[in-house]
């Protein structure tokens, strides 16, 4: 397959949307956005479960939708290889028949042997009789993934894939995937609103809001640069503040945060006495202590009183409050507990000016 | 015992089942899941008979189907008979008194298919006709064979709309249930009694089947 995945879709109502989206084959793009966003209804759009007013749908060098030449070429002819939320399964058929039925237009003796060694690839030997519900919710889901890929399909639609099973089944399944993806020669279109998820399977993330996609990077770079404050709220940054540039350095740009001054990375595009946002990963607050070259970094030592300590797992979640503003940082327990670190208490953490990325500021 | 009348009564319920099988499926679907304008009145066009006495119904079969309507002329026209005091009269009036009966089981049975599993289908690349068999039948199949056997008992019952359609005519409009209102005008209280049993027998025998089938249908699903 030479060709990957196009499309450009728009239409006002009655679910808005506005989007470009280029996945080669390979690749694995995950579309991320808060529920509502249209992310379900770009996939659909894509398997020809949903007609968008406008717009063009390429795929594998078939045209499968142009509103302008009136072409809408029919789910059953799109060869996508669909895994849906709820897996949507055949209930009255198992595991095996599942998966047959996906490849009618192979002999019916090949069809079977082929199905047989689908279910072998997703572990799930001597399950072939089987139905549905005799199958555990990470097991339903092999099935599922197996019969999406068993008719070789131009394309595979991942909705939301991961959120009817449990987490300790869900980082299995996300493990097999990541195996599985070696041999995936197609472009993969995984929809998902668990950020953690998109990272850690997708080489792309687009980010969705309101039908319309708001930016398109890899995790790192959204991470890094978000385009806007809307994306860098989208992708959960807490560390969203208001500033002004104050001038440029040979090295980096300074800017003013309250009442202090924090030296970021250069961003020689805003006129000195602009007012900006800047944002900035939670990875990028410091617990660390000053070290003697310090200066030739761009820390930025700052007096913070600790107001809230969340425990998520092996690590809190510390709310420090500065001024009017409230930083988000991570700990390991461990060091929370090295450090002793209690709420009420101040201390001096360092922000990262690297880390730090300068947005216009909103109208 | 009058056998005729109940080889009518079988024979005119199997006609009757026979032909609201597709037309209830087809109609089943299109209620369950499409959505066009007019949909509530058709819906409730189609519960109408369950509400109507029946012999208001058959007042207006009566009239639609007599000699004097566009429908009982063409019917004499093309087959030289008339339509109303017919088989085929009692037939057509027997579909439309079972629409609500066949229809809203198979209905309500598409409905319980989730729109997922149907879209899942298309995704497999499976034609219409093979979703429907396949698929569709399967899963829906309890239903549809519970809106068979309501329709079946209903139509062998059925005594108003018959009365006023069909009249009571030996070996064409006779069937069993009129047979037995004869026998008691006619102080014949002994073959009213065994045709009662008769009648009774078969109804419990068409319900206990499609229960049985039914638990059956859940407990196991047939493999291919």
């Amino acid at each position: 397959m030479p060709e990957g995945l196009h499309l450009r879709l728009s239409q006002d109502g009655p679910i808005p949307l506005d989007a470009e989206i280029a996945c080669a084959a390979s690749e694995v793009l995950a579309l991320v956005g808060p529920s509502g966003s249209g992310k379900s209804t770009l996939l659909r759009s894509i398997a020809g479960l949903y007609t968008p007013r406008n717009g063009q749908i390429r795929c594998a060098g078939e045209t499968w939708f142009d509103s302008r030449n009136s072409i809408r070429m029919a789910t059953a002819q799109r060869r996508v290889g669909m895994v849906f939320q709820n897996f949507a399964l055949f209930p009255h058929l198992n595991a095996l028949d599942n998966i047959a039925e996906a490849m009618r237009d192979i002999p019916r003796e090949e069809r079977y042997q082929r199905a047989h060694s689908w279910l072998q690839r997703v572990h799930l030997d001597g399950m072939e009789k089987r139905l549905p519900r005799q199958l555990s919710g990470g097991q339903q889901q092999r099935v599922a993934i197996a019969r999406a890929l068993a008719r070789q399909p131009r394309v595979l639609l991942l909705d939301e894939p991961f959120s009817a099973v449990d987490r300790a089944t869900r980082e299995v399944l996300y493990q097999e995937l990541a195996e599985l993806r070696e041999e995936l020669k197609m472009p993969v279109l995984l929809v998902t609103h668990d950020l953690d998820e998109a990272t850690l399977l997708a080489d792309r993330m687009s980010i969705l809001h309101h039908g319309k996609i708001l930016q398109t990077d890899t995790p790192d770079g959204l991470l890094t640069a978000p385009a806007s404050s809307e994306v860098a709220r989208l992708l959960g940054m807490r560390n969203l503040f208001s500033g002004r540039i104050i001038q440029h350095e040979s090295t980096h740009t300074l800017i003013q945060w309250q009442n202090q001054l924090l030296r970021v990375h250069h961003h020689p595009q805003f006129q000195p006495g602009t007012p900006i946002q800047w944002v900035m990963p939670s990875s990028g607050v410091l617990l660390m202590p000053a070290r003697p070259h310090e200066d030739e970094m761009l820390d930025n030592p700052v007096r913070v009183e600790i107001e809230n300590m969340l425990a998520l797992g092996e690590r809190y979640r510390i709310t420090l409050r500065f001024a009017e503003d409230r930083l988000t940082m991570h700990v390991p327990r461990y060091l929370a507990q090295r450090f002793s670190l209690a709420l009420g208490q101040t201390l001096q953490v360092r922000l990262r000016g690297e880390t730090i990325h300068l947005l216009p500021a909103q109208a | 015992m009058d056998w005729s009348a109940l080889q009518l009564s079988l024979t005119l319920s199997l006609w009757t089942m026979l032909i609201l099988l597709p037309l209830g499926v087809w109609l089943g679907r299109l209620l369950a899941w499409r959505d066009f304008a007019g949909k509530s009145i058709v819906e409730a066009l189609l519960t109408l008979p369950l509400v109507l006495p029946p012999t208001v119904l058959g007042f207006y079969l009566l009239v639609a189907l007599g000699s004097r309507s566009p429908l009982g002329q063409a019917y004499e026209a093309l087959f030289g008979q008339q339509l109303s005091f017919s088989f085929s009269g009692l037939l057509i009036a027997s579909l439309i008194f079972n629409l609500p009966f066949a229809v809203q089981p198979m209905q309500r049975a598409f409905e319980a298919i989730p729109q997922e599993v149907r879209e899942a289908a298309r995704c497999c690349g499976l034609s219409p006709w093979r979703i429907l068999h396949r698929i569709e039948l399967p899963l829906a199949w309890p239903g549809i064979l519970s809106a068979l056997v309501l329709t079946f008992a209903h139509t062998l019952g059925e005594f108003g709309v018959v009365l006023m359609v069909g009249g009571n005519i030996p070996g064409e409009t006779r069937t069993i249930a009129i047979a037995i209102y004869d026998r008691v005008q006619a102080f014949d209280n002994h073959a009213a009694a065994v045709m009662s049993a008769v009648l009774l027998l078969i109804s419990l025998i068409a319900i206990s089947l499609s229960y049985f089938a039914g638990t059956r249908i859940h407990r196991e699903p047939h493999h291919a």
